[in-house]
Formats: C-alpha cells, structure tokens, sequence
C-alpha cells in the first residue's frame, strides 16, 4: 500500500511530465484525438486508485499508455457505432499491445504529432491553436485569450481540423525526407508564429505574452532535440535571441522600449550565449534558411555594448544574403533601417521611399514609422507628422499606438 | 482509403501554357500509377462547352446547357485513387502534369452506409 497523498503528487507530476507525451503516443495508436484523450484520462484516473494498491510502477508512462490502450478498446466495445473498421482497430491494438519495436517509436511520438497538427493540408489558422492545444496543453481559453478570439471561434477550429485529420486520413508520421523540406518549414512556420504572437501581440494591451513565447522556446527545443537541422537550430536561436531582450523592451508600466534606448545589462546574458552558439553551429552547417540569417543579425546587435557600437556593416551584409536568397519587402525595410544607421537618413530615406513607391508595404505601420522617423532626423516635421499619422492608423496594439502618440506630441 | 484527384483548369490555357502537358505525358504518368496498383479510374474530360446538367425537382427532370457553375476554372479531368492516407494521395496528385497550368482538389471518398 501507498499513501493517498503521495500517491496523487505522483500522478500530478507525471501527468504535468509526461501527458503530452502519453498522448501523442496513444493518438499514433488509436488513430483519433479525441479518444485517445479520452483514454488518456481514464488511464490517470484508474492510476490514482491502482497505485495505492500495486505501488507506483517502474514505468509509468509506458503503464498509462499500456492502460489507456486496454480503456481505449473497452470504450470501442461498448460503443454503439461498433462496426467493422473498429474491430480491425482493435484486433490491430491488440496485436502491438505486445510488439517490441514500439519503445523505440514513443520518443517520436511528439514529433509526429507536432507534423499532424502543423500539416500543410489543415487550415492555417488552425494549425496554430491546434498545435498550442495538443502538443503543449494550453486549454482553448488560454489560447483564445493569446489570440483575442473568442473561446469558441478557437474551439471550432481545432474541432474542424481534428475532423478533417480523421476524414481525410492525414497520416500520423514524421514526412519521408524528400517532402521533410516543406513539411518542416510548415512546423517552424507555425512556432515562429505561436513566438511573435507572444513576442508582439498584433493587438491588445500586454507587450509580450510570456507564457507563448516560452512555449515556443519549448517546442523549438523539442524538434531540435528530435530532429536536428540547420534551420531547426536557426529558428531556436533566433527566439532565444528575440527573447534575450524581453525585460528590457517595455517598461514597468508596460511601455515600449526601442532597442536603441534599451537597458543592455537587463538582456539575458544566458539566452543570447546559447542563440549565438545555434548561430554559429547552423551557419557552418552550409544547409541553413531564412531563420539563421534572421538569428545572426539578431546575434549582431546582441554583441554590440550599446546601440552605437553596433556593426552596421556586417548587419547590411546579412540583409544582403537574406533578399539575395528570400526576398521581401519587410527584409528590405530593415535593410532600409540599417542603411540609414551607416551611411544616414537620406539614403535610408530614399530606401523606404522606393519600396513604398512600387506600392508594397503601404498597409504595415512600422514602413511609415519608419518613414516618420527618418523625416524628423532630417528636419521635416510636417512629413514626419503625416507619417506617424498613417502609421497611427494601421496599428492597434495598445503600447504601440502609445508610443507613436509620444512621438507625434514631441513633434509638437 | 480512396481519394478523388479533381484536376481544375482554366480550359482555355490547358493545353497553350509552355507548361502544359501533351496527352503522352498524362498518358505515361496514369500508367505509372497503374504500374504502382494505386489507380482505380481516371480520365481527362472534354471541355465543358459538352456539359449538360441535370436535376430532378418534384420528380421532373430538367436539363440545361452548360457545367453545374460558371467559374473561372473548369473540371478537366480526374484521378480515382486507392491510397494509403493523405499524404500518399497528395504525392500523386502532385505528379499530375496537369498540375503545372491547374489545380487538383484532394477528396476523400465517403463509403455511402447501406
């Protein structure tokens, strides 16, 4: 016998441990979300009385999935849609319930889960939710909360895109490596996302939204553990980079901060060592992406001591690489940034100017902040005071409609 | 399970896109998918000039000229799959040559409950 009390802190510390884990391996097993998790939590509840009377076993993890397997086929017995394909189920459940080869795949299992739920074939604005819900246990309130959708709205769409996973039959596997390419940019595609919605949310009042952010960090951890690629290490090093500077880009009452004006001995010395390393190691790998180069200028302005000392010249060097091998628009403005920082306002200016002339970017308010900036550094404040003004209209989250407001007051 | 491979195009660019396939090379790449055991039908579909749509309302039949809507793109043909999953259905829908001047919709097939 096991006392009750150390027997629920058991179960408690396994499940915030290992029931993403448990649950990623009972959806490859039983082929669909919503009873494996029903499973899952079965096999947790019936743990809570069996291991007072066994004691807690050696393996937990492989007991729950062992018993969230056997509840599982009891659940589809009993099930009144009992049918022909569930019995093939459960004849096929049986059958692995003894297969050795299984131990190997559970270390898998999340990775195949995070390509389930990032699977190009699902609705973009799906994937997201989805993958926050499933991988990381967020509930649907957390994350409509991230997201400034209503509960609902999210729940919807992970119904609709679990529906269309067990319909369509989308495979619950890691991509052979000739698709791998594609398929992995989807899953960094959406942790970069599930990042910048923490990072910046597009609106409301918070600067950052911590709890995403280092779900992000987690997941970009987590591939890179399983699934060690170049650009995997790039995207991680650019979020621990981002992150590094997380304390120092607002202020105590929830400002925005600008990187020139930021307190440096308050950015995460840990972060920035361990994103430059990732740096580093995908850059020699000759094999990296977007996401590195992104990550080294990030490396760049986090070596230099102040704002100053930052080396310009290798920044617009990166940007160089960046719109050579994946142009945009929104990489040429930031080249246009740093333009101006090395050879002045003008030529950045002129820079701006001529993205904004071939009709790109007119909608995204950080070009004409931008815009705004360089004009009052060049002395024409009625130019700077119309561009903050549009800028002013195209933002709607609450700390960046602040600061543009400061700017359009000092202006006068 | 068995995936239906719609191939969209707009007909008028079908087959006068430097892209665009000759009937040998849609030819060749169903008998592939003959070859790997995976295809159940397929066939190109003249152009939707031929179309006729039928519906019966209270028991009456009528007809008219023309495909079910007027879109910009128009059904071309089609590729009737046995698949694996998802993922095996889309690696044949994108070896479709047609797939190069068009689009192909992935659905998968409802087994009707008798």
């Amino acid at each position: 016998m096991v006392g009750e009390a150390q027997v629920r802190q058991e179960v408690e510390a396994v499940y915030r441990r290992d029931s993403r884990r448990i649950l990623a391996t009972l959806i490859r097993l039983l082929g669909d979300f919503d009873l494996a998790e029903e499973a899952m939590h079965d096999a947790f509840f019936i743990a809570v009385q069996r291991w007072q009377r066994d004691g807690i076993p050696d393996n937990p993890r492989a007991w729950l999935v062992s018993v969230g397997r056997f509840k599982a086929i009891d659940a589809l017995r009993r099930s009144a849609r009992f049918d022909r394909s569930q019995a093939d189920l459960i004849m096929l459940l049986e059958r692995e319930a003894d297969d050795p080869g299984e131990q190997t795949l559970l270390a898998d299992d999340r990775l195949r889960l995070i390509f389930t739920c990032c699977h190009p074939a699902l609705a973009s604005d799906a994937q997201v939710p989805l993958t926050l819900r499933e991988v990381c246990d967020l509930t649907t309130e957390q994350i409509a909360r991230a997201f400034l959708q209503s509960p609902a709205t999210i729940a919807q769409r992970i119904v609709r895109a679990k529906a269309k996973i067990r319909d369509a039959k989308i495979p619950y596997q890691v991509p052979e490596l000739s698709e791998l390419p594609e398929r992995l940019e989807s899953v960094l595609r959406v942790i970069y996302l599930v990042f910048n919605e923490g990072y910046s949310a597009s609106a409301g009042e918070d600067v950052t939204t911590r709890e995403l952010t280092d779900e992000a960090i987690r997941l970009g951890r987590l591939v890179a553990q399983l699934l060690p690629d170049a650009e995997v290490h790039g995207l991680l090093a650019l979020m621990l980079l981002q992150a590094s500077r997380q304390r120092a880009r607002s202020t105590a009452d929830g400002e925005l901060v600008l990187l020139d004006e930021q307190d440096r001995s308050l950015w995460d010395r840990g972060q920035i060592d361990e994103g430059s390393q990732l740096v580093q190691q995908a850059l020699r790998s000759r094999d990296f992406g977007p996401y590195t180069v992104q990550a080294a200028i990030a490396a760049v302005h986090a070596e230099a001591p102040c704002a100053e000392a930052t080396d310009w010249d290798e920044i617009i060097g990166l940007y160089d690489v960046l719109q050579r091998h994946w142009p945009s628009a929104v990489v040429e403005l930031n080249r246009a940034a740093a333009l101006a920082r090395r050879d002045g306002a003008q030529v950045g200016l002129q820079a701006v100017e001529a993205i904004l002339q071939r009709g790109e970017l007119g909608d995204y308010h950080l070009a004409h902040a931008a815009r705004a900036e360089l004009h009052r550094q060049l002395g024409n404040l009625d130019q700077a005071r119309d561009a903050w003004q549009q800028a002013l209209t195209l933002t709607r989250q609450g700390p960046e409609r602040r600061h543009i407001e400061r700017r359009l007051r000092e202006l006068g | 399970m068995k995936y239906l491979c719609l191939v969209y195009c707009d007909e008028a660019l079908l087959h006068s896109l430097p892209d665009s396939p000759e009937d040998a090379e849609c030819m060749a790449y169903a008998e592939s998918i003959q070859g790997s055991g995976r295809m159940l039908a397929a066939e190109a579909l003249k152009p939707v000039q031929t179309a006729t749509t039928v519906r019966v309302r209270a028991g009456r039949m009528s007809l008219t000229d023309g495909p079910f809507a007027e879109t910009k793109e128009q059904l071309a043909g089609f590729y009737l799959v046995d698949a694996r999953d998802l993922n095996e259905a889309l690696n044949i829908a994108k070896g479709i040559p047609a797939a190069r001047v068009g689009s192909v919709e992935v659905r998968p097939v409802r087994e009707l409950q008798p």
